[in-house]
């Protein structure tokens, strides 16, 4: 809660609006001890005296009735009947939409266009008609306003709740044996509430105007009670002639609605998960580099080399040093496999090579990623855009969620292809058709006008290699490429992957946690822990003769076919939180030959030839 | 006796028809097919996405009612369609730990509903068949009042466990129970569902597409390619001997260290479509070994050697 209001009030408008509202509640609230004429009395001698006079601070309205104490009065009536109405419309509307959610299919669309009838008629009408109907007066209009608004909370919800109700959770808590009602109760409603809140927040004002709007038309509240809209409607007569009978309860409902919808504004994106994760701010064209050490001289190493990386999330205070230090190097027409667990930072580090983190949260906060000997961090913007795609392109493991939904592959390939180079329409068509062909897709002049939906898995990324191809680039960073795949057509995939590495010279940085897909691609291997590469060598001789306990044990972890029905091994304990880091060797905790020595200090990465690991005491020597 | 016997069990799913057009034929997902299994078996089942591996797992919990065919559990027919009736036989471990618990409720009350509403325990019952449940799935009782957000995929999954254990069913369907989980703590999970079923006595069904994952922890395993059963057999057996050609495809496709990289098949081969789905057998426009008689008529599923079976009308030899 207290997280909430912070940064709720860090919202410098909602904070605005959340002291003006406050302001005109106390003032409402204070309504019985403040020294208040009588907001009924008449007194025809003293009509339309303007602000400021001698007992009538804000001048009297044109049966002499004091100004101020009608709009105190007024605006509470207002307030209090916009807050019911949107609780009613409020309740019912999410009853419907949760129900209409839950339940779908025909119950669902029975619901659903009962509640679109409702809408098709225009609210103003809707709400006249009901008025009509019922006769006028306050609490029909507050009936009216609140029925009007029911479609939009029940669309809303009804939303959010089918999402829900096909997650896995809804079907457990079946299994647990609750009923209907309870499902709604207890699964769904806490997790729709959050909806709610925000979906009133930011209604409120607008249900005070409409039931203001009503009371103007004469078929809200009735003389002589006061609210906003009827001072406003009895003070029309007399615009010209003494303007501030309207201008006061203009001023108030133009205060109220404005302090309410800034504040709603505030609700809401403190409340949204989304806008709170920052996901929905857009984030930086480059990740920032921020730097404190030297910058690493060149070493000449490879063809891409990364030396000393370091990438790190900043969330609030806390610091995540998703890569702490890594150094690599591919050269052309390899294949290097980055191999990890989840959060061992591999993804990072190849997304960090082409500015690619978004920023905010992330920042490269050391080292250097070289590119034929030029560091791609400190290059400015334009030249590090010419150079992806153009040099070093990626592939990634959604193929679905990588390709645009709405644009046919062909015209996704040929934007790829005129970003870097000026060709005519003809020869773009003929090069996309060509790459289509060298990925080996049945039928490339067809599979060319097909949305990525009309795709099969396989094909989608098959798709997402031609367009990494587009500009013949020399280094490929495919990010778990086929995990997403059926094994079958991961077996496709890998074998299409080092068919192009040999026929054009390419160098992959290929991120896998499989060990098999590894031995089957990758000349060389580094294995990532907690941020930091723990072995790299050979893939023959690594997975042959592991060197770092970690490497050893994870080896053992995969089930190999063939093994038949056995025990399996296990690590226990878990990787370490990467914004809270054991000194020395993150490993240590789980290892069973760790000392004390491991738990201090930084431990180097070492070793002879091209192996090397980074361990106090290895399995092998290398 | 067998734990659990399912006989020409389909699930169609109705497609809506056109505006203009008739009524359509709907997609089969899961064809009709019988298979048992015996008290504290596992049975592996594996497959691609697509081939109605979860829609067999949802009807054999009651979460989809089967078009046709029957469920008998412990040699007693179960016919209707409510979960609650299924939950005290028969408990479900989803595939993705996090948004199978509720974020909104904390361990405690995730693991207590199904003791409340399945066995209407009081709460000093609970109490203690709570402790007991997280001791044998490994889970502090600390852990009692925390939200799932709060805790590792491998923790996540082991409460997802402890509140299947919570039903004390007989039969546990374990939907791909480790593939959203990182190989170090696969183990663990694994190894964990090992020691309940010897100990409690359950049987399994254990869906997975890692092929090595199945094979190390079944002891029979089904394979399964577009909504038909093609071949079951001993874990031991079924993919060092396989006698349907996908079998084969399917094992020789798994990367295994040591075995050069080639494509185990042509490329361009493509699944079959479920809204217009092949006559005859479904493999056969994939298969080297298709011959007329294959896309003509559909192989019944035959015993072939010692107790496999396999739907192919013409087998791969030993």
């Amino acid at each position: 809660m207290s997280a909430f209001l912070k940064l709720l009030f860090r919202n410098r408008l909602a904070a605005l609006g959340a002291v003006v509202l406050g302001a005109i509640l106390l003032l409402v609230l204070l309504i019985p001890v403040l020294p208040l004429k009588d907001p009924n009395a008449t007194a025809t001698a003293d009509r339309f005296l303007r602000p400021f006079s001698e007992g009538h601070l804000l001048g009297t309205d044109h049966l002499g009735r004091d100004l101020l104490s009608r709009l105190l009065h007024g605006t509470r009536l207002s307030l209090a009947v916009g807050l019911a109405a949107a609780l009613i419309a409020a309740t019912i509307g999410s009853a419907i939409g949760i129900v209409a959610g839950y339940f779908g299919g025909r119950i669902d669309n029975l619901i659903m266009r009962g509640v679109d009838m409702l809408m098709a008629f225009p609210y103003i009408l809707l709400a006249l008609a009901i008025v009509a109907a019922l006769g006028p007066g306050l609490m029909n209009a507050l009936i009216a306003v609140a029925a009007v608004n029911i479609p939009f909370f029940a669309r809303n919800i009804r939303g959010i709740t089918v999402g829900l109700a096909g997650r896995e959770f809804i079907d457990a808590a079946r299994l647990a044996g609750l009923g209907h009602t309870r499902i709604i109760v207890s699964e769904l409603l806490p997790n729709v509430l959050s909806t709610i809140v925000i979906a009133m927040s930011t209604t409120v004002g607008w249900m005070i105007l409409e039931t203001a709007g009503l009371s103007f038309l004469g078929l809200g509240s009735q003389p002589p009670q006061a609210d906003l809209g009827s001072m406003l409607g009895e003070a029309r007569a007399a615009l010209i002639t003494a303007p501030h009978t309207s201008v006061v309860p203009g001023v108030m409902i133009f205060l109220i609605v404005m302090s309410i919808n800034l504040l709603g504004d505030g609700v809401r994106d403190a409340l949204d998960p989304r806008l709170r994760s920052g996901a929905l701010s857009r984030p930086r064209a480059t990740t920032l580099v921020d730097r404190t050490g030297p910058v690493p001289e060149d070493d000449g190493k490879g063809l891409l080399a990364l030396q000393q990386l370091q990438t790190e999330f900043h969330v609030g205070k806390r610091v995540f040093r998703a890569v702490g230090g890594v150094t690599l190097h591919v050269e052309k027409g390899e294949c290097l496999g980055l191999i990890g667990e989840s959060g061992s930072g591999k993804s990072v580090t190849a997304l960090s090579v082409m500015g690619l983190v978004s920023s905010p949260p992330g920042v490269v906060t050391g080292g250097a990623v070289r590119y034929a000997g030029e560091d791609l961090l400190a290059m400015r913007y334009a030249d590090l855009r010419q150079r992806r795609g153009e040099n070093v392109a990626y592939i990634f493991q959604d193929p679905l969620a990588t390709l645009h939904p709405l644009y046919r592959v062909g015209e996704q390939l040929a934007e790829a292809i005129r970003c870097h180079h000026k060709v005519s329409e003809s020869e773009t068509r003929e090069r996309a058709l060509e790459l289509l062909r060298a990925v080996r897709i049945p039928n490339a002049e067809s599979r060319l006008g097909d949305y990525p939906h009309e795709m099969s898995g396989g094909m989608r990324q098959r798709v997402g290699i031609a367009m990494a191809l587009a500009n013949d680039p020399d280094v490929i960073i495919a990010d778990e490429p086929t995990t997403a795949l059926d094994v079958t057509v991961q077996a496709q995939i890998l074998a299409l992957l080092d068919d192009l590495r040999r026929e054009r010279g390419l160098a992959i940085i290929f991120i896998t946690h499989d060990f098999g897909v590894v031995a089957q691609l990758c000349d060389r291997v580094a294995v990532m822990y907690a941020g930091r590469i723990v072995e790299q060598g050979p893939t023959k001789a690594v997975l042959a003769a592991p060197a770092h306990p970690y490497t050893s044990r994870l080896i053992a972890c995969v089930p190999e076919l063939g093994g038949g029905r056995r025990e399996l091994a296990a690590i226990p304990g878990l990787p370490p939180s990467v914004d809270d880091l054991p000194p020395g060797c993150a490993f240590a905790p789980r290892c069973d030959k760790a000392q004390t020595a491991c738990r201090q200090g930084e431990i180097a990465l070492e070793g002879t030839g091209p192996r090397a690991v980074r361990c106090l005491f290895p399995e092998e020597a290398v | 006796m067998h734990a659990l016997e399912v006989t020409d069990l389909s699930k169609t799913f109705a497609l809506r028809s056109g505006l203009f057009g008739g009524p359509r034929d709907g997609v089969r997902a899961v064809r009709p097919m019988s298979f048992s299994v015996s008290r504290g078996e596992t049975l592996g089942i594996v497959g691609e996405s697509g081939c109605g591996k979860s829609t067999l797992a949802r009807m054999l919990v009651g979460l989809l009612e089967p078009t046709t065919g029957s469920i008998e559990i412990d040699g007693s027919a179960l016919d209707t369609a409510d979960p609650a009736a299924f939950g005290r036989l028969i408990q479900y471990v989803f595939q993705d730990p996090i948004s199978s618990l509720n974020p909104r409720k904390s361990i405690r009350q995730i693991i207590e509903t199904p003791l409340k509403r399945l066995y209407g325990m009081g709460a000093a019952e609970r109490q203690a068949r709570i402790a007991e449940i997280l001791a044998s799935v490994n889970l502090r009782e600390a852990f009692l009042e925390r939200y799932p957000h709060e805790f590792s995929g491998g923790q996540a999954q082991r409460i997802g466990i402890a509140r299947a254990l919570a039903a004390a069913p007989k039969i546990m369907i374990l939907d791909e129970p480790v593939s959203a989980l990182d190989v170090s703590v696969q183990a663990q999970v694994l190894n964990l569902l090992a020691e309940l079923r010897a100990r409690l006595d359950l049987t399994y069904l254990f869906i997975s597409h890692d092929l090595a994952v199945v094979e190390a922890v079944s002891d029979r395993v089904m394979v399964l390619y577009f909504g038909s059963v093609v071949e079951i057999g001993r874990a031991e057996r079924i993919f060092a001997a396989p006698k349907h050609p996908y079998t084969r495809l399917l094992a020789e496709s798994a990367p295994v260290v040591g075995r050069p990289l080639r494509a185990p098949e042509q490329t361009g081969t493509e699944l079959p479509d479920p809204l217009n789905p092949p006559p005859g057998c479904a493999f056969a426009g994939r298969c080297p070994r298709a011959t007329a008689l294959c896309r003509e008529t559909e192989p019944p599923l035959e015993t072939m050697g010692e107790d496999q079976l396999a739907a192919c009308h013409h087998p791969i030899a030993d």
